[in-house]
């Protein structure tokens, strides 16, 4: 498959006319720069004669930026390499190719000294409170684990003095540290799973679908405690979510990833008001709408299909096989991101 | 059964389940009904008693620990409750079918999807293996799989997950159900898949004049496809009406509640969430009164002590609170 050319993102793009977080200051930074990002899984097959039969392009060549206080939210289906875009960032996964940088310094291939002070920086909350909290510890030590680790703390008073504050700031009491992760609901969990992602006062985390797992009238819940955490301690989110609403009213810009790739990347007044990429718009058409009467007068054009296996995936863009408005060209050229308003970034054929 | 009688009747239906730590109502009294070629919306959250509700009407409670202490089912003229175990087997699948939420574990992983979609056709309708493999085929069309005849030969893990629920929705579809009751059908699928998922069973629906009882804490999803929507907490339908109605003026304060919470597409951007505040009950341990009253904001020392009925508050409307709320 042909190398598809990176993104042409413009980071001086002017924000919309809302106030959006971190708008405020002049000559924002970027804290997070993603150039060319490549994840590549290998696949092989027998078990005696283990041969190498392929790679799953799970990551596939994007660039992104993400700016000093502000939430990118990253969309897309399952197989989209959401996920594996976010680990690749924090060297969970160490990518195959590509740059990230985080406060102007390449970070790939990371060791030693300098791994251990940027896991300080960079933290993750995850999906699943249930298989992401150790069943055998003690909460408050789950919490506190990490200052052991980096050495942050002196002493146990001081060990204990923190958890609590940690606690607090998630909206538990702290005299829950003495108890196991069983005792608390999902809700609560995810609360923990926050509060460790705080102990080391990161600047930068990923939440991978922090609040999928988590009824309805706790999301909303979880989603404030999210936002007041950037708010009060100036952080900087990718969130990742396949919820449209969800990510529409957490985030500063949106991006949209399917097979691999990122098809569109914008504000979010401009990816929700004017969706430009057709995966965009049918991806909106599907999001139902909590309000029968407008659900009767939208617009249901749907996509037909589902997301290919990224073990082989259809040629040109790859969005072709589903696409309402795909042509020749879309079957044997892959589209080049083009910018086409300020900031806003669509790799499609319609608009070449 | 006259034209004019629900095709189900659930009356007081209340199924307990008796562990360790005590009773729990899992199902508290519930009554509803479903007419032909109806979509029936059953929204709340986990634990909430929706599920308990659906397989109590196919007699598929595990007992022990569970088991239907008080109620009437009435399908079709009949009462489910007073029927043999034999006469039940006969009718799930057959008249009543159910689509679960995890395909994966709803397929036999060593059988072949043409096999276990001809199955049901074997076991109800006496048709021959060959002519219920055919038919088996044609369903699969039917809901839209591409190449039937080769993916029939497929085993479920060769499926991609809108795949095997498509291939569920062909099992329950085979024996022309006059009742289908899906249980999260798309909870773990896309929303491109869902989309294309419950526009298919809408469509089966309105072809074939079978009634759907649709499961789903989506309340995107029951405002798309429910006509009329039933929101249960804590093991009790607290409000039930109209889709417009209960969308358009929700009068149960922990409806009003959800509405809230959840982001919408077309909400003012700078709108914060309204979260419920509080967890869901523990269901061994219910607060007295109203189950919902720890959580309420409109909460009196009536909704402590009292639990409320429903009630009727507008044209086919029921809520069951004590404080007349108006949003």
């Amino acid at each position: 498959m042909r190398p598809r050319a990176g993104w042409t993102f413009v980071s001086e793009a002017p924000f919309s006319d809302e106030k959006l977080p971190g708008a405020d200051v002049a000559g924002i930074k970027n804290l997070v720069e993603v150039t060319d990002l490549t994840v590549r899984f290998p696949v092989y097959k027998g078990i005696v004669f283990r041969q190498r039969v392929g790679d799953i392009n799970a990551v596939n060549g994007v660039s992104f930026t993400i700016r000093e206080g502000e939430t990118l939210g990253l969309v897309g289906e399952s197989g989209s390499g959401k996920t594996t875009t976010g680990q690749a960032i924090l060297q969970i996964i160490p990518p195959t190719a590509g740059r990230v940088s985080f406060e102007g310094r390449d970070i790939v291939g990371i060791v030693g000294a300098d791994e251990r002070h940027l896991r300080r920086d960079m933290q993750m909350i995850f999906q699943d409170p249930f298989s992401s909290l150790n069943p055998r510890m003690r909460v408050g030590n789950i919490i506190g684990e990490p200052l052991v680790v980096h050495g942050l703390v002196d002493g146990r008073e001081a060990y204990r003095e923190r958890v609590a504050e940690l606690l607090d700031m998630v909206g538990l009491s702290a005299a829950m540290a003495d108890r196991y992760a069983h005792e608390f609901s999902g809700g609560q969990r995810q609360r923990i799973g926050i509060a460790r992602a705080l102990a080391l006062q990161p600047k930068f985390i990923v939440c991978d679908e922090p609040v999928s797992a988590l009824d309805v009238s706790i999301q909303a819940q979880i989603i404030n405690l999210i936002e007041d955490l950037q708010t009060d301690h100036g952080l900087t989110y990718l969130f990742i979510a396949h919820d449209l609403s969800v990510v529409r009213h957490i985030s500063t810009r949106v991006a949209v990833m399917y097979l691999g790739e990122i098809v569109e990347l914008a504000d979010r007044i401009s990816i929700y008001r004017n969706p430009q990429h057709p995966y965009t718009q049918a991806l909106l058409a599907a999001v139902p709408v909590p309000n029968p009467k407008l659900e009767r007068a939208r617009d249901h054009s749907k996509i037909q299909g589902e997301i290919p296996s990224p073990l082989n995936p259809p040629s040109g863009c790859h969005f072709h096989p589903r696409c309402p408005h795909a042509s020749e060209v879309c079957r044997e050229q892959a589209p080049q991101a083009r910018e086409i308003a300020a900031g806003h970034v669509v790799a499609c054929h319609l608009y070449d | 059964m006259t034209d004019s009688e629900p095709l189900l009747q659930v009356t007081d239906l209340t199924t307990h389940f008796f562990t360790e730590d005590g009773v729990v109502r899992s199902v508290d009294g519930v009554s509803f009904d479903v007419n032909k070629g109806e979509v029936l919306g059953l929204v709340g959250e986990s634990g909430s008693g929706k599920s308990v509700t659906a397989l109590s009407m196919l007699r598929l409670i595990p007992s022990p620990p569970g088991r239907i202490v008080a109620g009437e089912i009435r399908f079709d003229g009949r009462d489910l409750l007073a029927l043999t175990e034999d006469e039940m087997r006969e009718l799930r699948g057959n008249e009543i079918a159910m689509i679960f939420q995890e395909p994966m574990t709803s397929l036999n992983p060593v059988l072949t999807i043409g096999r276990q979609v001809a199955e049901p056709l074997e076991v109800h309708q006496n048709l021959p293996v060959k002519h219920a493999l055919a038919r088996a085929v044609e369903l699969l069309g039917e809901v839209n799989i591409a190449d039937p005849a080769i993916r029939a030969q497929a085993y479920p893990h060769e499926f991609s997950g809108g795949m095997r629920q498509r291939a569920m929705i062909a099992m329950g579809m085979g024996c022309d159900p006059m009742l289908m009751i899906a249980d999260e059908p798309t909870t773990a699928l896309d929303v491109t898949v869902q989309t294309q998922l419950l526009d298919l069973l809408q469509d089966l629906t309105r072809d074939s004049d079978m009634a759907l009882i649709l499961i789903t804490h989506n309340l995107g999803v029951v405002a798309r496809y429910a006509d009329r929507v039933n929101v249960m907490y804590a093991g009790k339908i607290v409000e039930k009406g109209p889709a417009d109605a209960i969308y358009d003026a929700p009068r149960h304060p922990y409806t009003i509640g959800l509405m809230a919470s959840v982001p919408q597409l077309d909400q003012d951007l700078k709108q914060r969430l309204v979260p419920i505040k509080g967890q869901p009950p523990d269901m061994s341990n219910l607060p007295s009164g109203c189950a919902f009253h720890p959580r309420c904001p409109y909460a009196t020392d009536q909704c402590r002590s009292e639990t409320p009925v429903l009630e009727s508050v507008g044209q086919g409307h029921e809520a069951a609170c004590w404080v007349d709320v108006r949003v």
